[in-house]
């Protein structure tokens, strides 16, 4: 059996953890081969290991056959190792051709850059791969879908014969997923080797031959996909039996809780990000706003929870006109809001976990008394909260936020807002990089607010959450609201045309 | 695992151990005894002097030089904690040694009220001075680092012309103020064989305290922390950064005017014409940054900056130019403001220990 990739025993320890044990993965010669695990499982230590950013302490490569030792990123690429990163590494106002040959341009005999080889080569690349791309396009005026297909190109342009996708789907709409997993295709009948790094079992099952499940730095199976159910990956991935379906009792929506009345909002380069738009969550819902990344759901996030100015148009919480309300009085008036980003907004890293939990509250009875911060009852409050949501952390409400892992420093912020018992919740990308357990836990919680009677207002720019969990879905395109559907008359396709701006007949 | 644990301390002990060693090298170089800069630091520090037996008045003169470069180091301290970076605390270092000035001479009043309240009328002064940066960042996001500087010179100026104009003020100084109105003492002067020593040590360790309790105990403290490490963060938390920004540079101003008072009650007794900034406020931000900007890491960073500042005099009579000890004092700073390169070594050693700790076990268990 010829493998284009052996990784034989790598052992890597950081101190206090080890992060890859014993870890063995053979990858076939023009096959895809996903690497399936939770965070911190180790899938990024082992890769950045094959890429040469760190050296394992044990264990041997072999790349086609042969054994290396890859101590230099440069060292990878030489061997026909590449990368597409999650998040993209291309110059915005370079052209697609530009972007391709950074770093590697041939020149003419006067040291300038010769482009004509350079787009021969492209367009070869592009017609046997079915990757097609305006060459002379710019990036920024290109879909990120397209963005993508410059990745890939950049990697072949330089001779790769074995590709890293790393989260390839995160930013991608279903239909531009659906291309992908088709380029991937193209990739593995020409004879490329593929390893894919993702957490979407449905993605693994379409497109990979072979699955190695990682959990806890160590090897727990490497399986056959068409062989295995996507319940048995997301088993072993996780260690227990995994839940999806969310319990969701029928509730008749109650009395309006927010109503947002043609809304328009610049953006920070002060361009119209959301453009008159009208809205209303009730008691007992949960709106899913859908959409693309980009399209207007953060301007909108932030004008209704204060942290920027409408240019137009009024927001009302409770039937109070909120519109020119400080982020703290809207706070007063009955929001809870989970941000989009949680090291920028949703925590203050250099804080101890129950200093986090107060930031809202710190100013009055009962954690600060005349002024003086009560340390008893932060303690108090702190440990309930962190028991209650079952936030984990090295040296419990002491612990440095910083130190603490993605999961638990979302679910330390859920805890916050959600035990804030606002009766209305904004929810923005709530499960974003975290593992299926989390995802499991916070998804529960959601749906259990609005079991409670509270107006949930949901955005995200994975379809599959905004599906599983609103009862009716809003889809943004370009700062408009495309379409209102009811959650269970609609499907993943007819939102995927919607969110490409398209039109659906009603 | 060992050094992460202590690296808050050992990064700026670091610092100032090669700071020292770097003057060492260039004494050494200029062919001169590299013996006599301890011998200064010592007797700096606890005024032995091995020959000369113990003076008292050398302690006693680096609690003086010490105690405003605290109190400023204290003002940087607060503004940086908040998430900026107040250069203009020597300009309300001088705007607070002229209202103290101003008031200690044309309102005498009975001892102690009278001195206090020159205190706090000095801070007072200081953080009028910081408001306008404070104000013109929060309104104009006009850098207060800009306004800060520009403010410095207009203090010195402004404080010249008005010390001249004081009843009784001779070119370069005004007249001695009286004494129900300053902080000097006979007897803490007797005791320390004639060093200017003066009560304004009271005061520091108030302010210290004071630093402490604000920042670390009570709710506004929390705010300010909470804008000092992630703005965004607290504008999310619903804190209004434009009001606790105003307020903390306030404050900052105001323990830079509280020094300026202290050297113009406590260390000379009469306000003074200056030819040049003082570097007090300056020296401040070293002080700060050594000091991690905490209470204690401030009051002991302020005492090392006093010592090397005392030593520059004594280093003089012993052949060395005093431009040795400012290269110190400006090595250790600079050791300082490069602490991520000792970090970076730091960790490097850190792996390297527990790796060959690794290594280690793993022959016991290949030989088992």
């Amino acid at each position: 059996m010829d493998y284009a990739i052996e990784m034989l025993h790598i052992t890597k320890k950081f101190p206090g953890i080890i992060a890859n044990d014993d870890v063995t993965i053979q990858v076939k010669k023009g096959s895809i081969h996903a690497l399936l695990g939770e965070n911190g499982a180790g899938k990024s230590t082992l890769m950045s290991i094959l890429f040469g950013m760190y050296q394992p302490n044990e264990g041997e490569i072999f790349v086609n056959g042969e054994k290396v030792i890859i101590d230099d990123p440069n060292v990878a690429n030489r061997l026909g190792i590449g990368m597409v990163h999650q998040h993209f590494k291309l110059v915005d106002i370079f052209t697609v051709t530009e972007n391709i040959v950074l770093g590697c341009e041939d020149k003419t005999k006067y040291g300038t850059i010769s482009y004509r080889n350079a787009s021969k080569k492209i367009k070869e690349l592009g017609d046997s791969y079915g990757l097609h791309v305006d060459p002379d396009a710019k990036i920024e005026d290109i879909s990120v879908g397209m963005q993508q297909r410059v990745e890939i190109l950049k990697m072949l342009y330089r001779d790769a014969d074995i590709l890293i996708f790393d989260e390839p789907t995160a930013v991608l709409t279903p239909q531009e997923i659906d291309e992908l997993m088709l380029i991937m295709e193209n990739l593995r009948k020409e004879g490329k080797t593929i390893i894919l790094i993702t957490h979407k079992l449905k993605e693994i099952k379409h497109v990979a031959d072979v699955c190695t499940v990682l959990r806890k730095g160590r090897v727990v199976a490497t399986v056959d996909v068409k062989a295995t159910s996507e319940h048995e990956m997301a088993k072993l991935m996780v260690g227990r039996d995994v839940d999806f379906k969310v319990d969701k009792k029928e509730l008749t929506p109650g009395k309006t809780v927010l109503k947002v009345d043609h809304l328009s909002v610049k953006n920070n380069r002060g361009l119209m990000a959301v453009k008159d738009l009208s809205l209303e969550v009730k008691e007992g819902e949960i709106l899913g706003i859908a959409g693309i990344d980009g399209n207007g759901q953060t301007e909108l996030v932030y004008a209704l929870s204060g942290l920027s100015k409408p240019e137009s148009g009024s927001i009302y919480f409770n039937d109070q006109d909120v519109t020119h309300y400080s982020v703290k009085k809207r706070y007063d008036n009955g929001m809870a809001y989970v941000p989009e980003d949680r090291h920028k907004h949703g925590l203050i890293l250099d804080f101890k976990l129950k200093e986090n939990y107060i930031v809202h509250d710190y100013n009055h009875e009962p954690f600060a008394h005349r002024g003086i911060l009560n340390q008893t009852e932060i303690d108090k409050y702190a440990v309930r909260l962190t028991e209650e949501f079952d936030v984990r952390s090295g040296q419990g409400i002491e612990t440095l936020t910083r130190s603490m892992s993605g999961g638990n420093q979302q679910k330390a912020i859920i805890a916050r807002e959600i035990d804030r018992s606002s009766n209305l919740l904004i929810v923005v990308q709530p499960t974003r990089g975290l593992d299926v357990g989390a995802i499991e836990y916070i998804h529960r919680r959601i749906v259990d607010e609005r079991n409670k009677g509270r107006a949930v207002l949901l955005v995200s720019f994975e379809l599959d959450e905004i599906l599983s969990l609103s009862d009716r879905i809003a889809v943004m395109f370009s700062g408009e609201i495309t379409g209102i559907k009811n959650a269970k008359d609609t499907n993943e396709h007819e939102l995927g045309i919607l969110m490409a701006g398209g039109h659906v007949e009603d | 695992m060992f050094i992460s644990k202590y690296e808050k301390i050992l990064i700026p002990v670091i610092a100032i151990i090669a700071g020292i060693i770097l003057g060492m090298i260039i004494i050494a170089i200029c062919g001169l005894n590299v013996g006599n800069l301890f011998t200064a630091l010592l007797q700096g520090a606890t005024g032995i002097k091995a020959g000369s037996g113990l003076n008292l008045r050398y302690p006693g003169e680096l609690i003086v030089t010490s105690m405003p470069l605290i109190l400023t180091g204290l003002a940087i301290g607060f503004a940086y904690r908040c998430g900026m970076f107040n250069i203009g605390a020597e300009g309300q270092f001088i705007i607070g040694g002229l209202f103290s000035c101003y008031f200690a001479i044309l309102c005498p009043m009975p001892s102690p009220f009278g001195v206090i309240l020159a205190l706090i009328i000095g801070g007072i002064g200081g953080a009028l001075w910081a408001f306008l940066p404070g104000l013109l960042k929060v309104k104009f996001n006009i850098s207060e680092v800009v306004t800060g500087i520009m403010l410095n010179y207009t203090a010195l100026y402004s404080s010249n012309y008005f010390i001249k104009i004081l009843p009784g003020s001779s070119a370069t100084r005004t007249v001695d103020i009286p004494d129900s109105m300053n902080l000097t003492s006979d007897f803490l002067s007797s005791i320390t064989n004639n060093s200017r020593l003066h009560w304004g040590f009271i005061v520091v360790i108030i302010a210290a305290v004071a630093y402490w309790f604000i920042i670390e105990k009570t709710s506004f403290g929390f705010s300010l922390r909470a804008t000092g490490f992630n703005k965004e963060g607290a504008r999310y938390a619903g804190i209004k950064d434009g009001q606790s920004t105003v307020i903390s540079i306030m404050i900052s101003g105001f323990l830079a005017g509280l020094a300026g008072a202290l050297v113009v009650l406590g260390t000379f007794a009469y306000g003074r014409v200056l030819s040049a900034m003082e570097n007090y406020g300056f020296d401040g931000i070293a002080v700060a940054l050594v000091g991690g900007c905490n209470a204690i890491g401030i009051v002991l960073a302020g005492i090392l900056f006093g010592l090397l500042k005392v030593a520059e005099t004594i280093l003089q009579t012993s052949g060395i130019p005093r431009e040795i000890a400012q290269i110190v004092s400006s090595s250790i700073i600079f050791f300082v403001a490069i602490q991520y390169a000792i970090k970076f070594l730091l960790d490097k050693l850190n792996n390297k220990l527990s790796g060959s700790k690794n290594t280690k076990t793993k022959k016991k268990g290949e030989a088992a």
